[in-house]
């Protein structure tokens, strides 16, 4: 009896004689796990990595595009700024031409004025002394045969004699201003 | 066999070592029914690590974060691992993709169901029954079989058991061993390599557990510090255990993706 029950133990422990029923479902139960794994978990894993490929090669592409971006408006700004600075100098050069010619137009008028001025006061000037002598003539001859007159008296009544002694005064006269003139 | 047996015939009073048939519990339903008759804990384990293994990487999976949470990140580089490290550096970068969800399959289902061994409370690595062990290595033997037919046709049986450059002298002897090494003896070795070394290290640990129980609690006073050295080394073999069960899913997977690499090659 004893003998027996040890042979049957040893029997059923013989390790290397599967149960039928284990192997069944080991079989169902990876199939099962088999199906949820490729059904859902590698797909999803797979979707996931692409994913997270094109969100970093994307990003980085839209970096790039930003820096050409930005260094493509940084150009065009230095660009700008010297077209800017050349502008500037251009303006301040003209203004500086312009206020030149300006300058150099008010100066020539103001020098035709000053000319024109003096001209016309040399003018007047001559004008008025021409008058004055003419009027002194006729005056100063008057004048002096008047005084004479009176202080020589009847002495000269004699025409002839006055009016040369006029004339040769007058002459005198005349010859006098004439050197002062000069 | 004898040897293992033999020790439940012993005296009462005595060191009763675990045998093998400790590892093979009363079925659940019907329940206390022998082993063999019914649905056992064994295969609660199988259903449950498959449960586990989809509970878990479908929650890691379903938030697709282009910046990955920690749940994440840890499902990302489990698969990872599988992915880069076994399917697309041993099948090539070519091929591999069709391949991944098997080795990904295979190796968290072995993974887990070797690991139970390690796990208080549900302690037994469902591996070291034989009948899973020979499951999955049949899935493989088939696949990678189907695999060469479906890509060389039948002359693939050529390609697999005629070595080019063999001189015609041996040829017919190195044929020979081929067709023993290739389509006899690589399934048997691959199944029965997971199972032995989950089953020797249940053995182990449990032995370690019992020799404490005894030593301690039975055994004559002065052999009780024995006991100590025994819980020791049954603590030390733990940790190995768990070192070599996830050694072993790691061994099965790469022999796996190295057979299918096999079977696609162009040259043996």
């Amino acid at each position: 009896m004893n003998q027996a029950m040890i042979l049957a133990a040893a029997e059923g422990a013989n390790p290397l004689i599967p149960n039928p029923w284990e192997i069944l479902v080991t079989l169902i139960g990876f199939a099962i796990l088999m199906y949820i794994v490729a059904k859902f978990v590698v797909p999803a894993f797979e979707k996931t990595f692409e994913e997270r490929t094109e969100a970093i090669e994307g990003g980085i592409a839209k970096a790039e595009a930003a820096q050409a971006e930005a260094s493509a408006a940084l150009d065009e700004y230095k660009q700008q700024l010297t077209d800017a600075r050349a502008e500037a100098n251009r303006i301040r050069e003209d203004a500086r031409a312009e206020g030149a010619q300006i300058l150099a137009e008010l100066k020539e008028k103001a020098q035709a004025e000053a000319a024109r001025i003096s001209e016309q006061a040399q003018v007047q000037i001559d004008a008025e002394r021409q008058a004055a002598v003419t009027s002194l003539r006729s005056e100063v001859g008057s004048l002096a045969t008047e005084l004479a007159g009176k202080i020589v008296g009847e002495a000269l009544n004699d025409d002839a004699r006055s009016a040369r002694v006029v004339d040769r005064f007058l002459a005198d006269l005349e010859s006098q201003s004439a050197g002062a003139a000069k | 066999m004898i040897a293992l047996a033999l020790p439940a015939a012993a005296n009462e009073g005595g060191f009763v070592p675990p045998t093998l048939e400790d590892m093979h519990l009363p079925e659940i339903l019907p329940w206390m029914a022998p082993y063999g008759e019914g649905f056992g804990k064994q295969m609660l384990l199988v259903l449950l690590s498959v449960v586990l293994i989809s509970w878990f990487f479908i929650v890691a999976a379903r938030r697709r974060q282009l910046v990955p949470g920690k749940l994440q990140y840890l499902g990302e580089m489990s698969y990872n691992f599988v992915r880069n490290s076994v399917g697309k550096d041993i099948i090539g970068e070519r091929d591999f993709k069709p391949f991944v969800p098997l080795l990904f399959a295979l190796f968290f289902f072995i993974l887990v169901n070797n690991l139970f061994g390690s796990i208080p409370l549900i302690q037994m690595p469902t591996t070291s029954h034989v009948g899973t062990a020979y499951a999955l290595a049949g899935i493989v033997y088939v696949t990678w079989i189907v695999l060469g037919i479906k890509k060389h046709g039948i002359g693939y049986f050529k390609l697999a058991v005629v070595p080019s450059g063999v001189p015609k002298a041996i040829l017919p002897l190195v044929v020979i061993i081929e067709i023993i090494s290739t389509f006899l003896v690589r399934p048997v070795t691959h199944s029965l390599r997971l199972f032995a070394t989950m089953l020797a290290g249940h053995l182990i640990i449990m032995l370690a557990a019992a020799g404490t129980q005894f030593l301690l609690v039975d055994a004559d006073f002065w052999l009780k510090p024995l006991g100590i050295l025994t819980l020791a080394g049954g603590v030390g073999m733990y940790f190995f255990e768990i070192l070599i069960q996830v050694l072993q899913a790691y061994v099965f997977v790469l022999l796996t993706a190295i057979y299918i690499q096999g079977s696609l090659a162009e040259e043996h």
